[in-house]
């Protein structure tokens, strides 16, 4: 539905340089190519300044790529421009972090901007206009004007702005990262709702896992205009492959070793020394008693420095750090033992023994 | 006060009022299409045009830098060709008219700017063409500003349309210098003013007016 192809995007910044040399230049997209099939919810997360906005806005070409070629819903929209370009943004809506509604329209005009836009007549666009104020839960504000409206209401005219046209293709700016935790909940509640319901295809750029976490299907994360690294959200969760992955999901989870331990931990075993580990566990072994097993069966204690289970949509994910006290033959053994149970299992270092 | 001298500042008020509505109207006609203009030819707007963009700006510094009262003695061969006259209320709202549109575009331009850019990139988003983003979105968002713009341009044109006797426009500053100045007359000259107060005060209360009820934000 989305697929962008070696996309690539440089700006040319103002001045010139003191050695009368050519401008100098900022590559904010570097080769990206994307995929996102119809009726998923795809994330790209990233640090700000890494490019996410850039990508997005490529997406609807409000920002054109250098080089590369963007496809959305079967069309090359870099092939077109003009009247041809502003007719396939039909088929494509967005949302975006501030809104960005007109304070001169009521919430129903608000909503029938995009039809007015296509040409629409009145009474179709009332038509139109009414089920998706219900749709959204505003059907009692439109009359009002969006200085009346609290933040969450204003996203949610905003939503039903975009959806008007009936696209199959909604792009979300940072939707969320205006609003507190609560109507954040309640904005992608709406969005899921919406995605299932009218089989919306949905792109998002956001940088809080807690959005990837509560909707996405598919998570993508971008670093200095390059994506490094595409898993299904579920995996990302439990065993994300880049170092910045990890401090994403470490960041999210608090799951850190604590303090005191981190100054304590050395790279390498020595004979006197513990593995400290970070297991993460999903599916089946969530609800097996491995904690138990490990001391029976490989002979070692487990001291459970922190632990945490989260649910990621269907998934159950179990998070732990743990210590694993025995000799190194038994925590080696013990170690294969938890791979072995498609568990996910980090080394994060080794303690010396107190005794 | 002699009935005479009632009747001559009841023209000299109307004189105003003709001379101002006049000049008022036809400088909004110009002057709010060419401060659109001037906002979105700029670099980075939806018409982007650098070399209009730089000829209009400077075609319009240069109408504002230009006194007044010279403005209006130096284009009297264009007021006579354009209203057969050089003399009158007609004559002297030419050269009105001719300084507002200007003044008018660039107080429109700043009030367009006002605009936050992300409602354009919205607009943008859906498919809306650059004449459609003026029409729905920069007019009406920008209509409290523009109403301030002319309410100050009305007020500078009631203050700039008492110089308009220099070339025998008639009006109240017309009026006062002749009568109240010339012939020692204060009773003269303290009526022309305080008509002249009301009629800003006027003007003023009607555009906050006007500027309120469009105002949403």
């Amino acid at each position: 539905m989305i697929r962008l192809h070696n996309v690539s995007k440089t700006y040319t910044l103002k001045g010139r340089r003191d050695d009368g040399g050519s401008p100098r230049t900022v590559q904010a997209l570097k080769h990206i190519d994307f995929h996102v099939p119809a009726g998923r919810i795809h994330g790209v997360i990233g640090l700000s300044g890494a490019g996410k906005s850039t990508l997005i806005r490529c997406v609807n070409l409000l920002e054109r790529p250098t080089t590369g070629i963007v496809t959305v819903n079967g069309q090359e929209l870099t092939a077109l421009s003009g009247p041809a370009l502003n007719a396939a943004r039909h088929g494509i809506g967005m949302i975006f972090q501030h809104f960005n509604l007109l304070t001169s329209r009521t919430v129903f005009a608000n909503v029938a901007l995009p039809l007015e836009l296509m040409g629409m007549r009145r009474g179709e666009i009332r038509e139109r206009v009414t089920p998706l104020l219900e749709l959204v839960g505003l059907d009692d504000k439109a009359s009002q004007y969006p200085a009346q409206l609290s933040g969450g209401q204003k996203q949610r005219v905003a939503i039903a702005r975009a959806l008007a046209s009936r696209p199959k293709v909604l792009l979300c700016d940072e939707a969320t990262s205006a609003l507190d935790p609560q109507t954040t909940a309640s904005i992608l509640a709406l969005l899921r709702d919406i995605n299932r319901k009218l089989g919306l295809t949905i792109l998002l750029i956001t940088h809080e896992m807690e959005v990837v976490k509560s909707i996405c299907h598919r998570v993508s994360l971008i670093s200095d205009g390059e994506l490094v690294e595409e898993a299904e959200v579920g995996d990302f969760f439990t065993a994300p492959q880049t170092r910045l992955g990890r401090d994403f999901l470490n960041d999210f989870l608090k799951l850190e070793p604590p303090r005191a331990l981190i100054d304590r931990l050395e790279e390498n075993p020595s004979r006197h020394s513990h593995p400290v580990v970070r297991l993460a566990f999903s599916g089946d072994a969530v609800s097996t008693p491995l904690i138990s097993r490990l001391a029976r069966e490989c002979g070692v204690d487990v001291s459970i420095l922190q632990a945490k289970v989260e649910s990621i949509q269907e998934r159950t994910l179990g998070l732990m750090i743990a210590e694993l006290m025995g000799s190194s033959d038994k925590t080696r053994e013990a170690l294969d033992y938890l791979e072995s149970h498609d568990l996910h299992v980090e080394v994060l270092g080794h303690v010396q023994r107190n005794d | 006060m002699s009935s005479a001298m009632i009747d001559l500042i009841l023209e000299a008020t109307l004189d105003t009022l003709y001379m101002v509505a006049v000049s008022g109207t036809i400088s909004a006609l110009v002057g709010i299409p060419l401060g659109v203009l001037l906002y979105v030819t700029r670099p980075g707007q939806v018409l982007a045009q650098p070399v209009t963009s730089a000829v209009l700006g400077v075609v319009t510094n240069i109408g504002r830098s230009i006194p007044f009262i010279i403005l209006m003695v130096a284009i009297i061969p264009f007021t006579r060709m354009l209203v057969g006259t050089s003399i009158g209320t007609n004559a002297a709202a030419v050269p009105l008219t001719i300084a507002a549109i200007p003044f008018i575009a660039r107080l429109v331009e700043g009030a367009l700017n006002e605009i936050n850019p992300g409602l354009v990139e919205a607009a943008q988003s859906m498919g809306a063409t650059p004449w459609q983003i003026i029409l729905k979105v920069l007019l009406p968002e920008a209509r409290g500003g523009i109403f301030t713009a002319l309410t100050v341009t009305v007020v500078t044109l009631v203050s700039y349309s008492a110089m308009a006797g220099a070339v025998g426009g008639g009006g109240l500053g017309d009026l006062g210098i002749r009568y109240g100045y010339n012939r020692f007359n204060p009773t003269i000259m303290l009526i022309t003013v305080a008509i002249l107060v009301v009629m800003v005060q006027g003007f003023q209360s009607l555009g906050d007016y006007l500027v309120r009820k469009s105002d949403h934000k």
